[in-house]
């Protein structure tokens, strides 16, 4: 049925045609209108045997979450930046503990400096937490995502987040075709736990493991994502199959393949950059996206698959580690590494939109024509305000006696002109 | 019930930590041990306290009953007559009031008398005791060579068996149904009895009578008497003689103003007797202050409650017409003894009387024995070794003709030691009696468990009503509060199946095993903590070394 | 089950102790789960608590009688902390029930999400035990804990108290009782003895959420502790109770002296037992022998210092805090 929804609406209206049991909840922006809405089809009755709870922290919704999927129930949460952060003893303990939970993470910046605005910093803050990571590009895939989601989730008791960028897709109303139940039932089985607390069947869950075992836990936790790899696939094969949809998989290729100048990216981000490729090839530029829906598992044979033949590589990423730079970049690097006839790629790294910076299909030609010119530095902050830094630093510098001269930095940065670095 | 796929190491099969064997960790295991009650080792009889207490708690009456006459054949008599130093010794003592023990043995006798349990004799042995005697001692005596076999006959000089019992205690503390009741029940056994039949040559009466052994049972039947100077003109009376008289229905000699001589038990029985015959007043002259005086307290409690007078620090020096004169004494403490005795005051004074009754004291009458010269007389008792044997070998004695601390109970005692001893002796053997187990204190347990309760009284008759006759002065304990009585007894020493060691080791290291089985340690994973030994209330866990 | 009868007790059982375990002359419904064969042994043996843990015993005793009143239908939660760890370590558990350790600070929401989910699929035989030590309760899981109570949700709650976090080596927690050294308060400076005072009471802290049953309940008091679990079975919504349970080890004690230092706490007045309805008190249990504070401080290392003359000020606080306990709980 086609909708014209919020993103949120829509996410949350799919979260209830997957029958989630339980669902505790905690405000944060940009998350907070699916939470609400599920809150009011759980009360109006609309979504029935559910127990929705209001709980006093992230870290109570996520313990919440782990106590009721570790009873046997399909169990949902929705969370953000200082939220996810909030809770991130329990995200390493939920996954720790192969439970298949589904949480929403509507993608926001961390502070400090406090801002509520779309960046893919949290989720990077927990790229090594164990669970599966995977990315939306709009509110349709957004919703069929999360319909996927807990089939994959309890297909290999693993927590499975399912990012979504803050305001561009949850507050944006567009059309989507929002499946009818008996298409979710079809598609989603009932939940049968692999293990579960049960009077009739008793466990001790959560044991305390020492050095004679935890290195062999550590590895088959690993394993198991990397059996994700396979098992996201057929599931997205299904999914188009019923839903008549593609909607997830690993990847998403736009002409990355056949392209010289191929964008990596994830999220929304992709819609825009999908625009402005089409404005570019029309005029004659061999350029292309690989979308990648899943960051975890990092399907690294998929991205080198699909950038075998491209000869500058623009991994454009809403996140970075300070002091290393781009994450998404060092990774793709390391996939296209280990890839003997793909290593003379040339990847540049570009940080933008943090933050909720507006990324406009301007800046983005301009990184094309620079690396169509060979003149794209290896590290980027997109449409960083120059002058504004500059003066900062300066003012820094005059304040201290001693420190590096404010204009290495800014050549560090790539800001002013230096020796290219390829 | 769900198939569990359980994550590797994470997640847990339940009864996995048996395999971990903690008992490896222990360097003190606890045992359990029988401990002996302070009570059990108090009474002369050797009763297992604890033990009938224990049934009677349960009201398995009978269980009680054959439990305690396996050591004492007169529960009924000893509710009565005993002056229990068990309680004295009773460990709830220390917390609020010692168990009323005797009370509870009275009530096991009486059940025993109602329901008419009887005794049984041992497997024929074919070997002959006499006995001398049919007192106290000479019927446990008898009692316990029949319980073991032999055959037993029973000499006695009196009219009719049980010693003082009958002819000293007088009935309003000792109901004669109830004595002859007791006694009977052990003639019952096959024990002969031969009364009015004075032994004045027991050799001689062994071989008539092909006797393998002889016990010696006579008491201390001889009064211990003093002249006074000056002419009296009254009678001057022994205790022994008149408490006989009055047994035996006699002319009652205590008429009007009786004076009665001695600070004991006797004199106060004398003194109670009096006034229930009827006396005009009854006066009791104690060299002692009272609180010196060797009668029990609750013994002068009464008889003062009954109206007798009470002079204390008093001595006769003479007696002239019905005119006593009388010497006032003073206290000195004697230093090593710490006994009281009085010092002459030469300060005087004068009651007058109608008769003056002596309760100073009986010894041995060794007439006898003269015929046996092996058997030792020595300060008025026969000598004995610890085998209750005389010098003659075969001829064995107990009770107040021996040193003693001249009871009902001590006598009962002898009577159940000498029985082993002759019965070993029989066999050619030496009497070995059972290596006592270590004492229970109070220190060894945790009373925290028993709550608080005060002990039944039990019921008194009203002063009034028990002058007027020998109406017996203590009532009965009903079922209910013998019941309770029995409750309060803690189980010193001895595993009373209380669930604490089961219940409270962190450990889960002990087995239960069943009413009456007792417990179990699991050594396996026992870790020594001790705690099962601190909690334990009546001390029946002991914590020894690991030999490691 | 049925109440016990306590008068019936009082009135009849002696040399059985009143007080103990097990009373071979009580009907069966009326003897203490402990004492019966057939108990759960929800904690079996095998376990590594250290010699005489107070909280391995309060833990069973707990727990064994939430299983006998649902009829074994008991799911367990349990923070990080001793109890977690002597009972888990891979490859063993000790646990016979159904059990599940998150985390520190999170035991009562993961308690929360179990009764969720039992909610949701219908399940009201089964129920949900939250455990945890008195610093996973008082300090790190005490917001955890309060929405639990704020919300109602259907979930007994045990804190084993040994005011301490003793699996990290006995350091201070909130519920540290005043003046007692631990590793984060030693008895050194010019003012030895800890500067924390009566440390924090939760069990106020939970009627004053107005939740319909707290309770605290001691190790030494076995009738008292089972009585009080199963009263708090016989609600619904957010129930607490705190235990209190002596560590050898924190406390420096005797291992053999866990039940009587449980019991002297209790008797000199520092830990009170009582319980409490919607917010309201409405029973305490009553001291029966009353001993002095010093004699219970005696027994422990962690008191030694405030024994001595110059730490007067010290002793005096904390006999300042039985005399209150002994007026606010109405304990003689
Ligand atoms: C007045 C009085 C009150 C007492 N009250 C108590 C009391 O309340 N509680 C208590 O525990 N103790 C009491 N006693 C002490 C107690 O009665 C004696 O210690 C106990 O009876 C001693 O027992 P026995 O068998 O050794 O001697 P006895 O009881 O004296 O019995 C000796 C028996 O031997 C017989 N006899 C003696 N010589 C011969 C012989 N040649 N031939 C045949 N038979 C002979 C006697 O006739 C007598 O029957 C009391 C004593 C007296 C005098
Ligand atoms: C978030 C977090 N902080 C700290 C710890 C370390 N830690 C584990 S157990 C524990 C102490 C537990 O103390 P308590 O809750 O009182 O229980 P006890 O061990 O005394 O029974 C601490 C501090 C942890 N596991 N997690
Ligand atoms: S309480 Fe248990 S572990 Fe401790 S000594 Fe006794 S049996 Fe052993
Ligand atoms: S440290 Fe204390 S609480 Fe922890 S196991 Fe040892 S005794 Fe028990």
């Amino acid at each position: 049925m086609l909708q014209q929804i919020s993103g949120s609406i829509a996410v949350a209206n799919a979260v209830a045609l997957c029958r989630p049991e339980v669902i505790p909840c905690y405000p944060i922006t940009p998350q907070t209108h699916i939470v609400e809405h599920l809150s009011s089809l759980v009360k109006s009755g609309q979504l029935q045997d559910c127990t929705y709870e209001n709980v006093e922290s992230e870290f109570a919704s996520m313990s919440f979450c782990i106590g009721a999927s570790a009873a046997g129930a399909r169990t949902y949460t929705a969370t953000a930046s200082q939220g996810l952060l909030y809770m991130m003893e329990a995200v390493y303990n939920a996954s720790g503990l192969g439970l298949p939970i589904v949480m929403t993470l509507g993608n926001r910046a961390i502070g400090a400096p406090i801002n509520i605005w779309n960046d893919h910093s949290d989720a990077m803050s927990v790229r090594d937490a164990g669970w599966i990571q995977l990315f939306v590009e709009s509110n349709q895939q957004a919703l069929d995502v999360h319909i996927q989601a807990f089939k994959l989730a309890e297909a290999l008791s693993l927590p499975v987040m399912v990012n979504m960028d803050g305001f561009i897709l949850t507050h944006a109303i567009t059309r989507v075709d929002m499946p009818d139940q008996e298409q979710v039932d079809r598609f989603l089985p009932p939940f049968i736990p692999r293990q579960k607390l049960d009077t009739e069947s008793p466990l001790s869950i959560g044991a305390m493991v020492g050095p004679d075992a935890f290195t062999e836990v550590r590895y088959l936790a690993h394993h198991k994502q990397k059996e994700a790899l396979t098992i996201i696939e057929q599931q997205a094969e299904e999914f188009a199959n019923i839903f008549g949809r593609d909607s997830g998989g690993l990847v998403k290729s736009y002409f990355a393949q056949e392209s010289d100048i191929v964008f990596v990216a994830m999220g929304s981000v992709v819609g825009t950059m999908q625009d402005l490729i089409n404005d570019l090839r029309s005029e004659g530029y061999s350029v292309g996206i690989l979308s990648l829906r899943s960051f975890r598992p990092f399907p690294a044979n998929a991205i080198c698959n699909a950038l075998k033949n491209a000869q500058q590589v623009i991994v454009f990423e809403k996140s970075f580690a300070v002091g290393m730079g781009g994450i998404l970049a060092s990774e793709i690097h390391m996939a296209t590494q280990r890839y003997a006839d793909i290593q003379g790629v040339q990847i540049s790294s570009v940080i933008g939109g943090l933050g909720g910076r507006t990324i406009t299909k301007q800046s983005l030609r301009k990184l094309v024509d620079k690396a169509k010119q060979g003149d794209l530095d290896a590290e980027v902050f997109m449409d960083l305000e120059a002058n504004t830094v500059v003066r900062e630093l300066k003012r820094q510098q005059d304040e201290q006696s001693s420190g590096p001269v404010a204009e290495n930095i800014l050549r560090d940065m790539g800001v002013v002109s230096a020796s290219k670095t390829h | 019930m769900t198939v569990q796929h359980k994550p590797f190491a994470i997640t847990l099969d339940v009864g996995s930590s048996h395999l971990n064997k903690t008992g490896s960790w222990r360097s003190m295991r606890p045992v359990y041990v029988d401990r002996l009650p302070p009570c059990n080792k108090a009474c002369p009889s050797g009763e297992n306290i604890q033990g009938w207490l224990s049934l009677a708690e349960e009201k398995d009456y009978q269980g009680a009953w054959r439990l305690l006459t396996r050591d004492n054949p007169f529960p009924a008599v000893m509710g009565r007559v005993c002056y229990h130093p068990c309680e004295n010794t009773c460990n709830r003592g220390q917390l609020d009031v010692p168990v009323g023990i005797n009370s509870v043995e009275r009530f096991i006798g009486e059940q025993g008398l109602t329901h008419n349990w009887q005794f049984h004799a041992g497997e024929d042995t074919g070997k002959k005791v006499m006995v001398i005697g049919a007192g106290p001692a000479g019927l446990a005596a008898a009692y316990h060579l029949r319980r073991l076999g032999h055959q037993v006959t029973i000499f006695d000089a009196a009219e009719k068996p049980g010693g003082m019992m009958r002819y000293g205690i007088p009935k309003y503390r000792l109901p004669r149904e109830k004595l002859n009741a007791e006694i009977y029940r052990i003639e019952q056994m096959g024990v002969t009895l031969v009364l009015n039949h004075a032994i004045d040559n027991i050799e001689r009466s062994q071989q008539e009578g092909n006797f393998d052994a002889v016990v010696v049972a006579i008491g201390a039947q001889k009064s211990t008497h003093i002249d006074f100077s000056g002419q009296s003109s009254i009678p001057i009376l022994d205790a022994l003689s008149v408490l006989r008289a009055i047994e035996m229905e006699k002319r009652n000699p205590l008429i009007g103003r009786v004076v009665v001589y001695g600070g004991g038990n006797s004199a106060m029985d004398v003194a109670r007797t009096a006034i229930r015959m009827g006396a005009q007043d009854v006066t009791v002259i104690s060299r002692q202050e009272e609180a010196h005086m060797s009668a029990h307290p609750f013994e002068i409690k009464e008889a003062l409650e009954e109206g007798a007078q009470l002079l204390c620090l008093r001595a006769i020096t003479e007696i002239n017409g019905q005119v006593i004169t009388l010497e006032r004494l003073k206290t000195s403490e004697e230093h090593h003894s710490g006994h009281s005795h009085g010092v002459a005051t030469g300060e005087l004074e004068t009651i007058s009387a109608d008769v003056v009754v002596l309760a100073i004291g009986q010894v041995l009458n060794d007439d006898c024995l003269s015929a046996t010269p092996k058997i030792v007389v020595k300060n008025h008792t026969i000598e004995v070794n610890n085998m209750m044997q005389t010098g003659q070998d075969g001829i064995f004695a107990i009770g107040d003709a021996v040193p003693s601390q001249r009871s009902v109970t001590t006598a009962l005692g002898h009577g159940k030691k000498v029985a082993r001893a002759i019965h070993a002796w029989l066999n050619g053997k030496t009497y070995q009696p059972a290596p006592q187990n270590e004492v229970v204190t109070l220190d060894k347990m945790e009373p925290w468990y028993y709550s608080d309760a005060p002990r039944t009284v039990q019921p008194h008759l009203e002063s009034m009503r028990r002058k007027n006759g020998f109406a017996e002065v203590l009532g009965d304990l009903d079922q209910d509060h013998a019941t309770y009585e029995a409750r309060r007894c803690m189980s010193c020493g001895n595993c009373f199946e209380c669930d604490n060691c089961y219940g409270i080791c962190p450990d889960n290291a002990i087995t239960k095993l069943g009413s009456g089985k007792g417990f179990e340690f699991k050594y396996d994973y026992c870790k020594g903590c001790g705690m099962c030994e601190a909690e334990c209330p009546c001390g029946a866990i002991a914590m020894v070394t690991e030999d490691i | 089950m049925t109440q016990k009868n306590t008068a019936e007790q009082t009135v009849k059982f002696y040399q059985t102790g009143t007080f103990t375990v097990g009373n071979r002359l009580l009907d069966e419904e009326f003897r203490t789960v402990q004492a019966t064969e057939e108990r759960s042994n929800s904690i079996d043996s095998g376990h590594r608590a250290c010699q005489g843990c107070g909280q391995a015993l309060g833990a069973r005793y707990a727990l064994d009688t939430a299983m006998r009143v649902t009829n074994n239908k008991i799911i367990a939660a349990n923070a990080t902390g001793c109890l977690e760890v002597f009972t888990t370590p891979y490859p063993e558990t000790a646990w016979s029930i159904p059990w599940v350790h998150s985390l520190f600070g999170n035991v009562a929401s993961v308690a929360s999400g179990i009764a969720a989910t039992l909610k949701a699929k219908g399940d009201s035989e089964t129920r949900v035990i939250a455990q945890g030590g008195d610093g996973g309760t008082t300090d790190i899981g005490f917001a955890c804990l309060s929405g639990l109570f704020d919300r109602n949700d259907d979930v007994l709650y045990i804190c084993y108290d040994n005011g301490g976090y003793m699996n990290t080596g006995v350091q201070r927690s909130s519920a540290t009782p005043g003046g007692a050294r631990t590793a984060t308060t030693m008895p050194v400076g010019e003012h030895p003895g800890s500067s924390f005072n009566t440390g924090k009471f939760l069990p106020a802290i939970a009627m004053a959420h107005e939740i319909p049953y707290v309770a605290t309940a001691s190790v030494h008091d076995l009738h008292d502790l089972e009585r009080k679990v199963e009263k708090a079975m016989s609600f619904r919504g957010a129930r607490y109770i705190q235990i209190n349970v002596p560590c050898p080890l924190g406390w420096g004690s005797l291992p053999a002296h866990t039940i009587k230092l449980a019991r002297m706490g209790v008797e000199s007045g520092l830990v009170p037992l009582f319980e409490a309805e919607y917010g309201e008190l409405t029973q305490s249990t009553k001291i029966r022998y009353q001993i002095p504070v010093e004699d219970y401080l005696k027994a422990q290392r962690r008191f030694a210092h405030v024994l001595k003359p110059a730490n007067v000020a010290q002793l005096e606080t904390i006999r300042a805090l039985a005399e209150k306990n002994i007026k606010r709980y109405a304990l003689l």
